[in-house]
This record gives C-alpha cells, structure tokens and sequence, in this order.
C-alpha cells in the first residue's frame, strides 16, 4: 500500500488559480500514478499506433520517437521526440499520454510540459544530457515518472520528486530477466528494511544513500511512497503477469508490441494478462495465438546497458 | 475482523485505484474483495467502482463478462460508489467518450469525460459536504483528470459542488464522485456509503 496524500512531500511550485483550487501540487501527481495502477502503458511512435493501443485498452500511451530497440539499433544520441508528433499522438487519443526526456534535460521537459503532455518519463533510454544530476521534479506542475534498479535509486529519484518509479529493466531486449533483478532487488530490500530497528535505519540510509525520512516512511509503510510499475523487457502477457505477480503495480510495454507480428491482439492480451494476473486459466486463454513475439536478445549481446544510466 | 452482520462489499479491481478504496473500507473495519470475474458478484450487498482510465475499464467489463452481471445486480438494488472514472461508467450518458464505450446508466447524469482538463489542470480543492453540519470541516477533493457533470435528473440528489457543478450526487443506490475520496486519508465518503448501505440492508 502507498502511503496517503498528506504524508507526501509538499511540492515547492504548485500553481494556485485561487478558488479553483491548486494544481500542480504532489497528491495531484501522484494521483495519476495511482489511477494508471493495474494498467498497461505502451510506447506508440505515431499517432495509428496511439489509437491501435488506445483500443486495446492501454491506460496511457508513451510518445517517443524510436522504441528502445530501434534506438538500440540504430546508435546515435536519443533525443526528446519532436514537439510536432507529440501534439499529434495527444490530439489522437482520449487517455493519458506520456513523453521522455533525457536525464537531467530540464529544457526538454519544459517543452515536453508546454504541450500539455500528461507525464514526463525522464528516461535512461535516451542519451543522458547530465551525469552528475538528475532534473529537479519539484520545479514542475507535471508528474515525472523516473527508472530505478534498486531502492536507493528509486528513493534519490523521489526525494528530487518522482511521482513514480518504475524497474528499469532493460529496454529494447524483449528479455525480462533485468526487469526481475531490478524489482526484485527494490522489492525484497523493502522487505528487508521493514525488519531493521531505528539504528539500523541510519545505516540503511547511508548504504542506499538515500535521504533518511525517506527510508524511515518505507520502514514504516512497507512500501514506496509513490507507485512502483514495472519496464524493460516485457514482451509477452506471462511477462506481464510476471511483473504484477513479483509485486509491481502496472506494466509499461516499449518494443514489445510494435515489434511483434501481430501488435493488436498482443497488446490486448497483454492488458488482460496484467488484469488477471493471478488467474492461470485467463492467462493460458489470452496467451494463445499471439503469433511470433519480439525476437529479443541476450543480455551477454546487450551493446550498451541503459539501466546503467542515471545515478 | 468485521462483524458478521456487516454486507460484503466488493471493489471492482480491473484497473486503476482499486487498493485505495480497500484501504479507506478497512479504516472503517469494513472488509472488502477484489472483482475481476462474475462470481466475485455473488452475494456482493455493495461494489465500488474506482477511479482509473474509463476505456481500458469498459474495455475489461465486456472481455471479463461483467458488464451484463453488474448492469443486472445494478437493476436489482445493488449499491454502487463510483468515483472518476467509476462515475463516467455508471453516467446515463458521456460527451467526448469513445464511440465503443459503453456505459451503465445507472444514475440520471450526462457527464463530460476528461471535462476538468488534462492532467495539467487536475487539481485539489476543499469541498463542503451537503450532508455535514455547518461546522463540520471540508473534504480535501483530489480531481485527476475528471468527468464533469454536464446535466442532472430531477432525481439526483446533490451532495457536494464545485462552483455550481455536482461533483458528489447519489440517485437511490447509486452514488457517484467526480474527485477521488480514495486518495485522501479521510473516509466520510466512504463511511456515508456503507452507512447507507447498512441502512438498506437491515
């Protein structure tokens, strides 16, 4: 269970139009992550696949330009995606659309947050723009969705005010196994930190080098502040179900999808694979017929880990 | 554990803030489960319908064989708190919907999807309940995204606005909230509905 409202850190820049009340403020972000739960997030690169996800269920869409394993095929710096085929994807679709920046690029979240995006994914899949720090969340009205592999990374990300977090994973492969390392390490640290005592805390927050009110909250909790979803690798609903069964809370589906043969009905399957997660029977009935999935590649072939992004 | 006279409730858990509605339930000592399948309606007094992405729900309502089963319970008294996007699918009609989207019509509103803005204007805003004493003190309404309300039936009942506009309404059984009660620690929503609920059921 994430924790309420009021415990939350209080944004620095919420926007007050007076009796309309305040926008931009933390439980106002933080309450787009929670509506998102039990959903699947899929990354489009034009607005036909917007709509092909929107109509098979998707809870939010990703706008970028290249999906990972393009990305990864192609080299080069990744970049934000042009403003023009972002509003295009946003004028596609009735539900939540999302955009990446680069780590640590304050400037394309501006711009990303000018054209009425819904969430800003500050993503180690494009080129990082910063190696020492990552943008300071709290100087946004937007929500921003940051990648973790372990607790530490996940609670730095929060403190610089991440509505969410998600596993890393490692995205472009279509291989699951870094995405289960990742949740499994922030999740089983979790665990680990609800049995430490108050001294075992302080240390704690000096191993993870995360701030020490935020380590004392999951202590307490049992759980991160915000939501946790799961990315990086999911290509299939039992991967999907995988996720939701080793505790995460939703999915984010990149390649996935549009690098599979058939992406509609995969990508249906992957919604209800994620709904019915612990239902075997719905997952052997919605997993038939999907014809081949994305090829995918072994991590010992991985060129470049983007999960070692971010810091 | 909760008293066995208690009717059980159950949260619609196909996507979106299903886990916050069980946790505002549970501060009131009332136990709730998770409906993803028909049977999980059987014997059900109450359903709370969450808030979320109301596509990808409605989506789910028909794939999971629900949508039929919940429109029937609904038609026999079944009791039903619908926040956000819970309330967009129990609405009588939806401007600015899908085409595909289907909807319950359980309680006499034409409801705008979306019709608070993108997530850019979502916003979080005191608001006085109808139904509390003059020195009761406001609820905190977290709005995401909402559906506005557009129209009401004479039958509505009204029980919370927002600059003039229904944002918390109840027709017999049926109670719906543009903003999420379940997002803030604060379960008079919440209890309203179950005292509602028990109300009825004795």
């Amino acid at each position: 269970m994430t924790s309420m409202s009021e415990q939350a850190p209080s944004a620095t820049s919420p926007r007050d139009s007076g009796s309309s009340g305040a926008t931009g403020t933390f439980p106002v972000k933080r309450g787009l992550a929670e509506m998102l739960k039990g959903g699947v997030i899929m990354d489009v690169v034009n607005a036909e696949q917007a709509r092909i996800a929107e109509d098979a269920g998707a809870c939010a869409v990703m706008a970028l330009e290249r999906v990972p394993a393009d990305i990864r095929r192609d080299g080069g710096v990744a970049r934000m995606s042009d403003p023009e085929m972002i509003e295009g994807i946003v004028g596609a679709v009735s539900i939540p659309v999302m955009a990446k920046a680069r780590i640590g690029h304050f400037v394309e979240a501006q711009i990303i947050e000018a054209l009425g995006v819904d969430f800003i994914d500050e993503s180690e899949v494009l080129t990082p723009a910063d190696e020492t720090h990552h943008i300071d969340k709290y100087a946004f009205s937007v929500p921003f969705v940051c990648g973790a592999t372990n607790l530490g990374e996940a609670l730095r990300r929060i403190s610089e005010g991440a509505a969410m977090i998600r596993s890393k994973g490692e995205a472009g492969t279509g291989n699951i196994v870094e995405a289960v390392r990742h949740l499994r390490s922030i999740l089983g640290d979790i665990r680990k930190l609800t049995q430490a005592d108050a001294a075992e805390q302080f240390e704690w927050a000096k191993q993870l080098q995360a701030p020490l009110p935020l380590v004392q909250e999951v202590a307490a909790t049992g759980a991160l502040p915000v939501p946790l979803f799961c990315a990086g690798g999911i290509a299939t609903p039992a991967d999907a179900a995988l996720a939701m069964q080793l505790g995460a809370e939703a999915v984010f589906v990149g390649s996935g999808i549009f690098k599979s043969n058939d992406p509609s009905p995969r990508a249906r399957a992957i919604v209800e694979a994620t709904t019915h997660f612990r239902d075997a029977q719905i997952l052997a009935k919605v997993s038939r017929g999907l014809g081949a999935p994305m090829t995918g590649i072994g991590m010992d072939q991985v060129n470049e880990r983007y999960a070692e992004r971010g810091w | 554990m909760h008293p066995v006279s208690r009717p059980p409730i159950g949260v619609l858990a196909l996507q979106g803030a299903f886990a916050a509605h069980q946790q505002r339930l549970a501060e009131l000592d009332v136990a709730s489960i998770q409906v993803r399948r028909p049977a999980d309606l059987d014997g059900l007094h109450g359903l709370v319908m969450p808030g979320g992405e109301s596509t990808t729900m409605s989506m789910l309502l028909t794939s999971s064989e629900l949508f039929d089963p919940i429109a029937e319970r609904i038609h026999d008294g079944l009791a039903v708190l619908g926040t956000c996007a819970g309330m967009i699918l129990l609405a009588r009609e939806v401007l600015d919907g899908r085409t595909d989207q289907r909807c319950l019509g359980a309680i006499d509103l034409v409801v705008r999807r979306n019709g608070y803005g993108r997530q850019l204007d979502s916003f979080e805003c005191d608001l006085a309940l109808r139904s509390g004493t003059p020195d009761e003190p406001p609820f905190r309404g977290v709005f995401i995204r909402a559906p506005k309300v557009e129209a009401w039936g004479a039958g509505v009942e009204v029980l919370a606005e927002h600059e003039g506009v229904p944002v918390l309404a109840r027709q017999r059984r049926i109670t719906v909230a543009s903003f999420h009660p379940e997002l803030t620690r604060d379960a008079r929503v919440h209890a309203e509905f179950v005292h509602h609920l028990e109300m009825e059921s004795s």
